[in-house]
Parts: C-alpha cells; sequence; structure tokens
C-alpha cells in the first residue's frame, strides 16, 4: 500500500512589504515563526529571488509547500509565488487578519511599537497553525 | 514638476543586510530627504502592478541590495527601465569594520550605526544623480 510522504519543510514567503506598515509584520511575523516557533520545519525565501534567481530558487514552491504572507489585498507574494514558481497551499492577508482578530495595524512601517507585538503574534500565530496543518495532513 | 528619487531597498529576509537596506530607506525618505524621495514596495513590481511600474518609470531610480543577487535592481529592470544607479548593503560596512547588527530584524545599536552611514551614501547618491539632470 503507498503511503503519502508528508513534508518536512513549510516555505514561508511574505511580501516585506516596505512601503507600508502591514509588511513590516509580514517580515517580523515570519521570522517569528522561523526563529521561535516553528524553527525546525520552516524555510523562506526573498520574494523577488522568483524574478533574480536561478532554476532553483524558481523551483522553491515545487520543492516545498508554501504559505504566502502579504500586507495588503494586493496579494503581490500569492500572485508572484503562483506565477513564478507553484499554488502556494495556503494564503494569508495580514490586513485581512487583522481585521478579524480587532488588532489595529502597527501606526509606523519602520519600527514596531510594544503594542503592536499583539499584531505580530496574531499573524505568526496564523501562520504556524498553517505550518501545523501541512506538516500533519501533506 | 521636478522628477521624485525613487529609492528601492531589496526585500531581504535571510539576514542583516536587508533591514539594514531597508532601515536606510526610511531614514532617507522619512528624515533626510522627504520632499525628493519615496519608496514602494519591490514586491509590487514582481507582479507587474502599474502604478509601481508608473512609478519607476517616471522618476530617477536608486537600488539598494543586501547581497550579490542584487534582486532590488534586477525587479525594476525585470520592468524594462534601467537604473540610474545600485548600491549593496556591504558599502556601509567597508567604513565600519567589526561593527556587527545584533540580530536580522533587531539591528540594536551597532546595527543602526551602519544604517546611518548608509542612509549617507544614499543621501549623496540622491545629490548626484539629481545634479545629473540638471
Amino acid at each position: 500500500m503507498l503511503e503519502q510522504i508528508k513534508p518536512i519543510k513549510v516555505g514561508i514567503i511574505p511580501c516585506n512589504g516596505e512601503e507600508i506598515c502591514e509588511g513590516t509584520l509580514t517580515r517580523f511575523a515570519s521570522r517569528k515563526v522561523l526563529d521561535k516557533l516553528r524553527p525546525d520545519s520552516t524555510v523562506t525565501i526573498c520574494l523577488p529571488l522568483f524574478i533574480a534567481g536561478e532554476k532553483g530558487e524558481r523551483n522553491f514552491a515545487r520543492t516545498f509547500p508554501t504559505i504566502t504572507v502579504d500586507g495588503c489585498d494586493k496579494r503581490c507574494s500569492q500572485i508572484s509565488t503562483e506565477r513564478l514558481s507553484g499554488r502556494p497551499r495556503f494564503s494569508i492577508v495580514v490586513s485581512d487578519l487583522l481585521k478579524e482578530h480587532g488588532i489595529a495595524p502597527p501606526e509606523s512601517r519602520r519600527t514596531l511599537a510594544s503594542k503592536d507585538q499583539a499584531a505580530v503574534d496574531c499573524v505568526a500565530n496564523e501562520i504556524a497553525i498553517r505550518v501545523d496543518d501541512i506538516l500533519k495532513n501533506g | 514638476m521636478s522628477r521624485k528619487v525613487v529609492v528601492l531597498p531589496c526585500s531581504g529576509i535571510g539576514k542583516a543586510y536587508g533591514e539594514i537596506g531597508r532601515q536606510a530607506v526610511y531614514e532617507l525618505a522619512e528624515d533626510l530627504r522627504p520632499e525628493e524621495v519615496t519608496t514602494t514596495c519591490l514586491a509590487r513590481l514582481v507582479i507587474d502592478d502599474p502604478e509601481a511600474k508608473a512609478l519607476v518609470h517616471e522618476n530617477i531610480v536608486i537600488t539598494i541590495d543586501g547581497c550579490t543577487q542584487d534582486c532590488a535592481r534586477k525587479s525594476v529592470e525585470s520592468t524594462g527601465k534601467k537604473v540610474n544607479s545600485s548600491m549593496r548593503v556591504i558599502e556601509a560596512f567597508k567604513q565600519n569594520r567589526g561593527i556587527k547588527p545584533e540580530g536580522i530584524l533587531q539591528l540594536g545599536e551597532p546595527g543602526f550605526k551602519l544604517v546611518h552611514d548608509l542612509a549617507q551614501r544614499l543621501s549623496e547618491e540622491v545629490d548626484s544623480v539629481l545634479g545629473k539632470e540638471k
């Protein structure tokens, strides 16, 4: 009987949106997952490497099941990943997620205030839940 | 109306270089040259966003990259626009050997010394590209 092979690593692809506060959140939340919440089961890639990189980078979403993390509803990470690498398993939009949880976005794109930790934790926990789902269900 | 200088940092998240470049651009655009400098999300160029494409096509562009992959420069050039100037974050380290940022996103005091240095260099580069416009 064939047994489904479960993935060992999940790829996290934040948009990193440099222009907006929610873009800053995608970075901090993704790094929290990579460094603290799921360090042994997650990897990341810089989104523009889909254009600037080689075939190996463009194969990222075919090599790893991926979760895209976008700051706004332009969904740059989701769209780029779909077009240039492969269909993401889950797509998170930070602005929508914060609204659902009634959390205000940061006021600065440059530095996060201590009150913004709730937003970082909210997004990071959502990513971690999706990572666990992929690792459990393949 | 005179053209703006669009300064685009890379989206690096794997090492501190990306964050140093981003913070230097924020310092440049918000503190040092707010009248002349603006920025946008690099990822908008990756999806061919019309507004972001028009911004870089109609203005002067400087890119600042964290590594030799040069994602910021290549992302601009993938839209058919040649950048007016491109820099790398490593240039800030040349005058500050031995200084290391504390973390990837939490740069700490040493990291921000590199940020301030890079922001000054970017400001000089803004003068240079604006001078060529005249």
